[in-house]
């Protein structure tokens, strides 16, 4: 049906506009959404998705527009509307052009069961996450999602992508302290919520009764929640194309930007990556190395990037990009060799969970502030001694993974959900000669 | 009219399937935005969206199903699995959920609004972005941004309990910015705000802001910082303008005294708040100069309404009179269990979120100082505005937010500007300096409020004056 209502929306525009060029997104689906606080289920959403987008591009001039009606009455105002748009609009000469007809590597991660999960599967993965807390007080969620998109365009790319995902992140709380887990996966029944509410609990019994520390530069092992931020910042600040352009970015291609030991990718095409496997401009996704071995390697362009640059679409678009620019949103930084637990290095030096409201204050040196969160410790020789509050930082992200400042990067990655709820970060901990806590945060 | 029918039928197919509350908003929306860059064009969106949410309370939990584009069957389906959802969480069950109660009503509301901002014409809305920015670039700007962003958005509201109200809410705003890149950093200057200024007005709000007449200074401020010196590491008296006080007031105070974070409902997320119920009406959290209310009545601000989204009249709430803690902002739930009057301050993002607790307008009663008087009356500070980066705990206690731009005060005077310049605090250590107030009052809209899970864009507003604080830690680096 999805299919149909493209291929009417493309040629409703070649009736109103035959030189037009023109694509269009149709995206159906369901998310659902879990939430739980003090132990209990407090809000349980979920929502019918529906939604056609159309871009066009006509004399020159460019204008997009959606909506969530689908009657042929509805379709038709679509089109109008945006031509009328484009015509009113100044010529577009950093427009990028149509995808060619291009084939997908397939159709995307898809697991129907997780598709068809009702509210008592999620309900059921809570259960487990609260009763394996062993009491201490919990809050979280667990969502499930489908996501089906069609994208046709007036030259000729027509593909159909599907794609569900699965995430539970919560945590456990002590009067003190809280503890975290979080996973995501392509199937629900890849969800452990026992497994994660104890871990939850574990952390929150370790991290309780903290004490504070004097703020300054300690080592730091960061587990992977907390590499998952410098990892994405590091990406959507710095490997976007449009801020290298712009001059906003620090990538250098081929400078060693940061430690050999640092090597990352967008990889969409896993078998355990979230989301369909094609942009927004119908582009397929493709893996595109970002960091090889320290060295600053790839940008990742929609189609107007790389016009503007000579380069090609990296499969990057996003909803709205012409505004920011195109984004990795599959990240996998590759885990270190087999060796010794990362806080086995660690002589003196600060264990670090999970970080927190993470803010910019300069793109081009990419320093951030942020807060630790859901635990820090104290370690001495390889061991926690003791559980530390909250701190502040201000540190350069660019500078915590530069040459010489990576000790040792993690033999596991983990599958951490997006902040947001949305996409995925696969990333081990890693262990760093320093890091900038500013402050003590206020407990 | 067929739009409540719609609402009535989802509700009553809640009830049927064993509610024993439910309501549902119909919603209607369109929203326009355009983003000029360097002088040209670069986005035009315009989008619509037609759904209905439905809320059904059965025992500790509410349970929530959307649809888009709806029919009276499809209004029922959505009824029926609002219920289904609420009856799959007990499974895992609360305390019953109690409503505080309200004043059944049948109304409708409309904001003032002078100029429909979708009715301007495009050419006119494309000349003034792409204008400004190809001025700020002939004045010394690497990068110039400008864009609009406007609502109109009817909602139709059905309850239970007999509620019929509808709404016509139209909202709209633009800024811009200049960024001069320089080597290593980049600097920037932004106008009226860090993303503009956002109103419940038409048109006339943005006509208001002369763009044009503002945007060489702010290119030109942008290139001057690459050169300024460095905000110094050093404690002073702080003097904030009123743009970044509205940022101080909504991280520190609005969020901090939304009551689902206080009982723990955002917990995982969002986080709780350092206030203690147990302390309300007791508790200093500022000095006596600091007097802040929600009040979602004021004509214009962007977090005006006439009803919430479960069916509350608006009215204004003190939240801190005179320094004391004395009021939060809540939903019909929250208020019955923390044993308040009044909730009022639910809010949704579109058809398809779940109502939840969300600020107003919170904001300072003004005081006498203009902000010359303010400098005037200081020796030795800084005086920093327009916000460029925040962050805030997950108690909303521990801050530190930056500022575009500084400058120094030296013996009553404003001296050399300052890069870089940052401000550290804790929240009632920071407001219990708080020694000065400006009288100049503006609604600062804020049009990006991020809570909840699915994600939800709240719209708010803060009036805001430049005010003055006595001993704070500024210049914090990398």
């Amino acid at each position: 049906m999805s299919a149909e209502l493209a291929g009417l929306v493309l040629d409703l525009v070649a009736k109103a506009a035959p030189d037009a060029e023109a694509e269009v997104t149709v995206v159906r689906g369901e998310l659902a959404l879990t939430r739980f606080a003090g132990s209990a289920i407090h809000q349980n959403v979920a929502e019918d998705i529906g939604k056609v987008r159309l871009r066009l591009h006509t004399e020159g001039r460019t204008a997009s527009s959606a909506t969530t009606l689908t009657s042929l009455d509805a379709l038709e105002a679509l089109v109008e509307r945006t031509i009328g748009a484009a015509r009113l609009r100044p010529e577009d000469a950093g427009w990028g052009g149509l995808t060619p007809p291009s084939p997908l590597s397939g159709e995307g991660n898809y697991d129907p069961a997780t598709a068809a999960a009702d509210p008592g599967a999620r309900a059921a993965v809570v259960r487990a996450f609260v009763d394996a807390a062993g009491g201490l007080e919990t809050a979280g969620y667990c969502r499930t999602s489908e996501t089906i998109t069609v994208y046709a365009n007036s030259a000729g790319q027509s593909v159909t992508a599907r794609a569900t995902a699965a995430i539970t992140d919560g945590i456990a709380r002590t009067c003190s302290s809280d503890g975290v887990a979080r996973s995501a996966a392509v199937r629900l029944g890849d969800l452990d919520g026992a497994a994660l509410g104890e871990h939850a609990a574990a952390r929150a019994r370790l991290a309780a009764d903290p004490v504070p520390l004097a703020p300054g530069r300690y080592p730091v092992v960061l587990e992977a929640s907390a590499v998952a931020d410098l990892v994405g910042f590091s990406a959507w600040y710095g490997f976007n194309a449009r801020a290298v352009a712009e001059g906003r970015s620090f990538v250098e291609l081929g400078h060693e930007q940061f430690d050999p030991a640092i090597t990352l990718h967008d990889d969409p095409l896993r078998p355990d990556a979230l989301g369909v496997p094609v942009d927004a401009e119908g582009a397929p996704k493709r893996p595109l190395p970002l960091v090889l071995g320290g060295i600053s390697t790839s940008l990742t362009h929609d189609r107007r990037t790389a016009r503007q640059a000579g380069a090609e679409s990296t499969g990057h678009a996003v909803p709205g990009g012409e505004r920011f620019g195109a984004l990795a949103g599959h990240l996998c930084l590759r885990p270190g060799p087999e060796g010794p637990d990362l806080l086995a290095g660690l002589d003196r030096g600060l264990l670090v969970s999970d970080l927190w409201y993470t803010r910019v204050l300069d793109p081009r040196t990419l320093v951030v502030t942020g807060l630790t969160r859901n635990g820090v410790w104290w370690v001495e020789d390889g061991r926690i001694v003791r559980p530390v509050r909250n701190l502040r930082f201000t540190q350069s992200y660019l500078d915590a993974l530069a040459p010489g400042s990576v000790q040792a990067v993690g033999a596991r990655a983990e599958s951490i959900p997006g902040t947001y709820g949305e996409g995925r970060t696969s990333t081990p901990g890693v262990r760093l000669a320093s890091w900038n806590f500013t402050g003590g945060a206020a407990d | 009219m067929p739009e409540f029918d719609l609402a009535s039928a989802a509700v009553q197919a809640a009830l049927d399937a064993g509610a024993h509350y439910a309501d549902a908003r119909l919603t209607v929306r369109r929203y326009e935005s355009m983003s000029a860059h360097n002088g040209d064009i670069e986005d035009l969106t315009q989008d619509e969206s037609a759904g209905i949410g439905v809320r059904a309370l059965i025992g500790s939990s509410w349970g929530f199903y959307a649809v888009p584009d709806p029919g009276t069957a499809a209004a029922r389906h959505a009824g029926e699995r609002a219920a289904r959802i609420a009856q799959a969480s007990t499974l895992v069950p609360g305390a019953p959920i109690q409503l505080a109660p309200v004043d059944v009503r049948q109304d409708s509301w409309a904001n003032g609004c002078e100029i429909d901002p979708l009715s301007v014409p495009l050419s006119e809305k494309g000349d003034l972005l792409a204008g400004v920015t190809a001025t700020m670039r002939e004045h010394g700007a690497d990068i110039a941004l400008a864009s609009y962003d406007a609502w109109d958005t009817r909602k139709w509201f059905v309850s239970s309990e007999g509620h019929r109200i509808a709404q016509h809410v139209r909202e709209c705003g633009a800024g811009m910015n200049a960024t001069a890149v320089g080597d290593g950093e980049t600097q920037r200057r932004s106008y009226p705000g860090i993303r503009g200024h956002f109103g419940t007005a038409g048109w006339e709000l943005v006509r208001s802001l002369d763009m044009p007449g503002n945007a060489a200074r702010i290119a030109e401020e942008a290139r001057a910082l690459l050169s300024a010196p460095q905000c110094p590491p050093i404690e002073t008296d702080l003097i904030l303008g009123g743009e970044q006080m509205a940022l101080q007031i909504h991280e520190s105070v609005g969020h901090a005294t939304e009551l689902d974070r206080i009982l723990g409902w955002e917990a995982a997320f969002a986080g709780t708040s350092w206030l203690d119920l147990a302390q309300l009406g007791s508790l200093k959290f500022g000095s006596e100069l600091m007097t802040i209310t929600a009040d979602p009545t004021l004509p214009g601000a962007l977090g005006s309404f006439g009803y919430d989204d479960e069916g509350t009249p608006a009215q204004p709430v003190d939240i801190v009179r005179d320094g004391i803690w004395v009021g939060a902002l809540a939903g019909r739930d929250s208020a019955a269990l923390a044993g308040l009057p009044y909730g009022g301050s639910m809010r949704a993002d579109g058809f398809n979120r779940m109502p939840m607790v969300r600020m107003t307008n919170v904001g300072l009663l003004p005081g006498q100082h203009s902000l010359d008087d303010i400098i005037a009356a200081t020796d030795d500070g800084i005086y920093m505005d327009t916000n460029r980066s925040w962050s805030i705990d997950d108690r909303r206690l521990d801050f530190q937010f930056g500022c575009e731009i500084g400058w120094e005060i030296k013996n009553g005077n404003r001296g050399r500007m300052l890069r870089n310049p940052t401000y550290t605090g804790v929240s009632p250590v920071f407001w219990g300096s708080l020694d000065m107030l400006g009288n100049d009052l503006v609604y600062w809209g804020t049009p990006n409020c991020g809570k909840g899970q699915p994600m939800q864009i709240g719209h708010t507003a803060h009036p805001a004056v430049p005010a003055r604080f006595r001993g704070v830690r500024v210049g914090v680096t990398g």
